[in-house]
């Protein structure tokens, strides 16, 4: 058996980050039911709205997108989590970021499919689907937005599969008394992995090239994303920011969930060890940044519009700011911006429960900036916004859909983390190669002398 | 190969809206309930909009102010161009088409519609009792294609076509008659029903056409020029 000569790198939170591998409990199967349930009023939701037609949402004309449309631009902003923190930091050399690549990367492969079927469920014929391939045009934004987002999730997929396959392998060779399939499916998905020095050097190489792919897919993605809105003539939408605004609000609300789901997974898993605090200290560290950044693309954005006074535009503008829209307007700026710059800032170090209450907030208003950027625009749309004044109330069939999105996003987080490592062993371990002992020795002697050196690369997890 | 234009004197409209019920009767659009119609779901491809009363200094304008709204045309339709599946297209004749059998019910076209001309099938249509036994049969068809006042299903986009389907039976009369097709041979219900024959419909490469004489005159405009869609459909401005 070649199974025996399969080197593992030794980590010293293997065994905890195993530990919730190990069975799965009546609590657990209590949460799937739940939220399988959640996810089965969805689709009876959707099969009614598909049996009698789109008008049992609140939209109309001229509100033609509502809150599927939010959902989906929230969705794929949430997926930017994982590729921001894996691809980014991977190529920017942040090593702090090791232990919460996988946590990341999958919010990024379970938010997708959610966002995918969000545009499913707002299509008035989905049954025509494929007619986006017979009939495509590239010269429609919506089909960049079609290309784009296949592109992403695919190449998530693959990435994510590369990662977790020496974990994989681990599981194979340790987890001998889960049941029969489970030890069967390890064993598939593994592919035969041995845990050469030469796989994991081919491995790194690899994950360093698609890094660089993944990288750039993030930017497009989420700018294509939003040049649905961009590439029309409407106030409100056609403006060169809204590409950039868009990604970085993006990147923004993921990030923010990536302290969520570590809060939840330290707690309920109890991986205080594998997932240390100073990672909530340095993904505050990034919020600072991105709040800070969001407000500028605010005022860039605003400021403009306003000075200009452009009348078209200006009824957008007093719409967000006065109008119909103006409560969740400002609630937005404060629960996207106020609230948790101040938490971050003085209450955010070493305190995970202050963190998790600013990103929580955080996630709340980035969904409502999506839909404060969507509706009042189509309230008053481009110069007939004197005969067209549009408003809009999502209905109980439109609510239900988006909470079984939601459902099933944690859904698939909860049963992923009960039959894989949600913490990377392999890239946290202290080395990747089965050394003799004189070479640790003298890795010890080089570690010793780097620590008063600079510093950098250390590979430790503690 | 004509080039179709319609132009619309406000001097002459009384807004009596009779071009609203002919386009109805003439392409089969949907009735909707009253509770649907304040939701904003109403369906008339060829609309009426009391304008908002102007202000002179502080005297608001005491005359009452109309628009009606057939689709424009555009020479460079906003809508044509974001659809992901060309199910709305621009024949080459000018005229801005819907095609029921391909459309995938994204509505992106009329979001891109700065004129708010196309609508959408958020339900099945449906007519009251005994309106279904006045329906027009006339319907533009082929392999793939289903235009005109055909029965759209629920979930697609639909939009006023001038009248496309008595286009193509003025051409298979020409045809059946063994004669040229002559522009003039056809017009749009709205124009034919127009009370105060506000309404002018032909070809706007004809020089001699009433259409493109009228598109000449010091009173003509379109509406959204600065948006750059150089729409066939032309106003007159009253007085």
């Amino acid at each position: 058996m070649r199974r025996e000569k399969t080197f593992h790198p030794p980590n010293d939170n293997e065994a905890t980050v195993l530990a919730p591998l190990r069975g799965v409990t009546v609590r657990d199967q209590t949460l799937w039911i739940v939220l399988l349930a959640l996810l089965g009023m969805g689709v009876a939701a959707w099969v009614y709205q598909f049996v009698n037609g789109l008008g049992v949402t609140g939209m109309n004309r001229p509100v033609y997108w509502g809150v599927y449309l939010t959902n989906f631009v929230f969705f794929i902003g949430l997926a930017h989590s994982g590729t921001f923190i894996s691809a980014i930091l991977r190529l920017a050399g942040a090593e702090w970021r090791k232990p919460l690549t996988r946590a990341a990367e999958a919010i990024t492969l379970f938010s997708l499919p959610f966002g995918v079927a969000s545009i499913i469920i707002d299509m008035g014929r989905p049954e025509r689907l494929l007619n986006m391939i017979i009939y495509g045009r590239f010269q429609s934004p919506l089909l960049w937005d079609f290309t784009a987002v296949s592109l992403y999730l695919f190449s998530s997929v693959v990435f994510f599969y590369l990662s977790l396959l020496p974990d994989i392998a681990l599981c194979r060779d340790r987890l001998t008394e889960v049941p029969r399939w489970q030890r069967k499916m390890y064993r598939i998905l593994a592919l035969g992995w041995e845990g050469r020095p030469e796989q994991y050097h081919r491995l790194e190489r690899v994950l360093d090239g698609m890094a660089i792919f993944m990288s750039l897919l993030v930017i497009t993605v989420h700018t294509v994303v939003s040049w649905v809105f961009g590439m029309t003539i409407q106030p409100g939408w056609h403006t060169t920011i809204i590409g950039p605004f868009f990604l970085l609000g993006a990147i923004f609300s993921g990030t923010s969930a990536v302290v969520i789901v570590l809060a939840i997974l330290r707690r309920v898993y109890d991986l205080k060890d594998a997932l240390p605090i100073r990672l909530f200290n340095s993904l505050r560290k990034l919020l600072i940044v991105f709040s800070l950044g969001w407000i500028y693309m605010m005022i860039a954005e605003y400021l403009s519009v306003f000075y200009g006074n452009i009348p078209e535009e200006m009824e957008v503008f007093w719409q967000k700011l006065t109008g119909d829209y103006a409560v969740i307007f400002w609630l937005m700026t404060i629960l996207v911006f106020v609230i948790p710059l101040l938490i971050f800032i003085f209450r955010g170090k070493d305190s995970i429960g202050w963190m998790v209450t600013a990103a929580v907030l955080v996630n709340i208003g980035m969904w409502m900036e999506r839909y404060v950027v969507i509706i009042p625009t189509e309230t008053r749309p481009r110069l007939l916004y004197e005969l067209l004044r549009g408003a809009y109330a999502p209905t109980w069939i439109e609510w239900t859909i988006t909470v079984s999105l939601f459902a099933g996003l944690i859904l698939l987080y909860a049963v992923f983390t009960r039959f894989f490592p949600i913490v990377p062993l392999w890239e946290t371990a202290e080395s990747l190669e089965a050394e003799s002992e004189m070479d640790k020795a003298r890795e010890r002697i080089f570690k010793f002398g780097a620590k008063f050196g600079s510093g950098f690369k250390q590979k430790s997890g503690d | 190969m004509p080039k179709w234009s319609m132009v619309i004197d406000l001097d002459k409209c009384v807004a009596c809206q009779g071009c609203s019920i002919a386009c109805r009767m003439e392409n089969n659009t949907p009735v909707v309930s009253p509770a649907e119609s304040a939701l904003g779901r109403l369906m008339l491809w060829n609309d009426v909009f009391p304008l908002q009363a102007e202000e002179h200094g502080a005297i608001a304008s005491a005359q009452a102010k109309f628009l009606t709204r057939p689709c424009m045309h555009c020479e460079d339709p906003p809508c044509v161009k974001v659809c992901p599946v060309e199910a709305t297209y621009q024949d080459e004749e000018g005229i801005v088409r819907q095609n029921y059998a391909r459309c995938i019910g994204c509505r992106f076209c009329t979001v891109a519609c700065p004129y708010g001309v196309r609508y959408f099938n958020w339900y099945a249509p449906a007519w009251d009792e005994g309106l279904e036994r006045h329906l027009n049969p006339d319907r533009v068809s082929g392999d793939g294609d289903l235009e005109g006042p055909a029965i759209r299903p629920k979930g697609v986009v639909e939009k006023c076509t001038y009248c496309i389907h008595r286009l193509h039976k003025a051409r298979e009369r020409a045809a059946a008659e063994e004669r040229e097709f002559r522009p003039d041979e056809y017009v749009p219900a709205c124009v034919q029903t127009c009370t105060g024959k506000a309404r002018f419909f032909g070809d706007l490469d004809d020089p001699n056409s009433t259409v493109s004489q009228l598109a000449q005159s010091r009173r003509a405009f379109r509406l959204l020029e600065e948006a750059g869609t150089h729409p066939k459909t032309i106003y007159l401005h009253e007085g």
